[in-house]
């Protein structure tokens, strides 16, 4: 600042004039300074940085956004593949109880079937063995009325006299046929 | 860069375009010369345009002042007109400029909130005080716009009232005058000597030395240009045989003092609007 002064005040001399001192400002200096200075600042403030202001504003907005929506994303992806990871486990748990309810509910099937089969087997031999049984006694049954026939047929013939008597005739058939079954019965006690 | 020369010349030249009338078409003008002319204060109080002696007075410095508002003012009014959200490389340059002053100045002293409040402000300061300033090295121009002590004391004197009112709107009036004047943690006895010295710091030094830095500078830069390239001129077309030479080292100092008068343009209206946010932080801060 002294040198300043230095220049200002040898600068007066020179020119032997008195020199305007340029710290202190002239009045037109102070107009104009006022007039353009004011004009730049509310150009600038009301203008032009509030529109520069909106527009970094809406960047900042963006990339704040355009970051939120990837972490959004983010949560969801790992959401969604959590969500699936349980449903795979599910699904699988599942597949493996329904194959062990197959395989024994074939067992029990089986084991139905093959038990269903026996008593069906078992009750087709009771029947032929009733048939049989029942069978059996009507041939006994008949055999016996034949024989008596045939065999008192057979003894008048040899006898020669008729045995038409049938009240004997019928008393000694059924005591030789007695005889016969008891014969036939010891025979198979004995056999 | 004779350029530079040409504006410092343009005020000697209308003088001695009345003094003698007979220079001979734009050639003989501009090599023109009676003589060494150191450049002295008058520099900075050129011919009138018009309204001499009038407060409406209108010279060059108010010339270049006028230019270098209605280039700022169309440069950012062009950009911020078509400003998107994607920007383009004009864009990003004035973005650029409005990061610097928002991060490496007030966000360096302010809390984010109230950098956000004085920012619009101080940008205006910033921008303001780089376009008048660089107009000092602008061809044709020469002059910074604030190298006449006018604007500086005006920019000076929005800081310093911006800063009180701040300063009394946060405090109440007496709570301000309080915490500049007394400031606490000092013992009782000091207050003697420390409140006048405050006092003058708050009320008359802070936005004097504001005004007188950024002026001085200025108009320093503007005599180191002027006298440099008035003696290239002089030891180009003027001086004899071997002095000539020398005309080659001014011409070097011109050239290297424009380059530093560009950093000085950037520098000081850093220092201002560094200092008007210490200054306005100063004044909200609870305790400083």
């Amino acid at each position: 600042m002294t040198a300043l002064s230095q220049i200002v005040v040898l600068a007066a001399d020179e020119h032997g004039e008195t020199a305007q001192n340029p710290l202190i400002p002239a009045n037109y200096d102070i107009l104009w300074s006022t007039v353009i200075f004011l004009i730049i600042v509310v150009v600038f403030m009301r203008v032009i940085l509030p529109k520069l202001q909106k527009v970094l504003d809406e960047r900042a907005e963006l990339i704040e956004g355009g970051i939120k929506k990837a972490e959004e994303a983010q949560s969801e992806a790992a959401a969604a593949l959590e969500e699936y990871t349980a449903q795979l486990t599910e699904a699988r748990a599942e597949a493996a109880r329904i194959r062990e309810d197959a395989r024994s509910e074939a067992g029990q099937i089986v084991s139905e079937t093959r038990e269903s089969a026996a008593s069906d087997a078992q009750r087709l031999v009771e029947t032929a063995q009733k048939q049989i049984d029942a069978e059996r006694q009507q041939a006994i049954v008949s055999l016996r009325t034949e024989v008596g026939a045939l065999a008192s047929e057979l003894a008048s013939r040899i006898v020669g006299e008729s045995l038409k008597d049938d009240a004997r005739q019928q008393r000694i058939i059924d005591s030789f046929l007695d005889d016969l079954e008891a014969q036939v019965s010891s025979e198979k006690a004995k056999g | 860069m004779a350029n530079l020369a040409l504006g410092a010349a343009t005020t000697a030249a209308a003088e001695l375009a009345a003094d003698d009338g007979d220079t001979t078409g734009l050639f003989g003008w501009l090599f023109y010369s009676d003589g060494f002319h150191a450049p002295t204060v008058e520099e900075f109080f050129p011919p009138a345009i018009f309204g001499e002696g009038t407060i409406f007075e209108f010279n060059r410095i108010m010339l270049a002042r006028v230019i270098a508002a209605a280039v700022l003012i169309l440069i950012f009014w062009l950009v911020a007109r078509k400003a998107k959200v994607v920007p383009g490389r004009g864009q990003s340059v004035v973005e650029l400029m409005l990061d610097f002053v928002r991060v490496q100045i007030v966000e360096q002293v302010m809390s984010k909130e109230n950098a956000k409040r004085f920012l619009p402000f101080l940008t205006t300061l910033f921008l303001a005080i780089l376009a008048f300033n660089i107009t000092g090295v602008i061809p044709f121009i020469n002059i910074a716009g604030t190298s006449l002590i006018g604007l500086p004391i005006i920019m000076a004197i929005w800081v310093y009232v911006l800063y009180l009112a701040v300063g009394v709107k946060q405090h109440g009036l007496g709570g301000y005058l309080k915490l500049s004047l007394f400031p606490p943690g000092v013992p009782k006895g000091i207050y003697v000597l420390l409140t006048p010295i405050e006092f003058l710091q708050v009320f008359i030094l802070r936005p004097a030395t504001l005004a007188l830095r950024l002026a001085a500078n200025m108009m320093a830069g503007h005599l180191l240009l002027v006298l440099c390239f008035a003696a290239t001129q002089y030891f180009f077309f003027e001086a004899a045989g071997a002095m000539k030479a020398m005309g080659t080292v001014t011409f070097a100092a011109g050239f290297a003092f424009t380059l530093f008068e560009i950093f000085v343009a950037a520098l000081q209206a850093y220092v201002f609007v560094m200092l008007s946010s210490v200054y306005i932080n100063m004044a909200i801060e609870e305790e400083h």
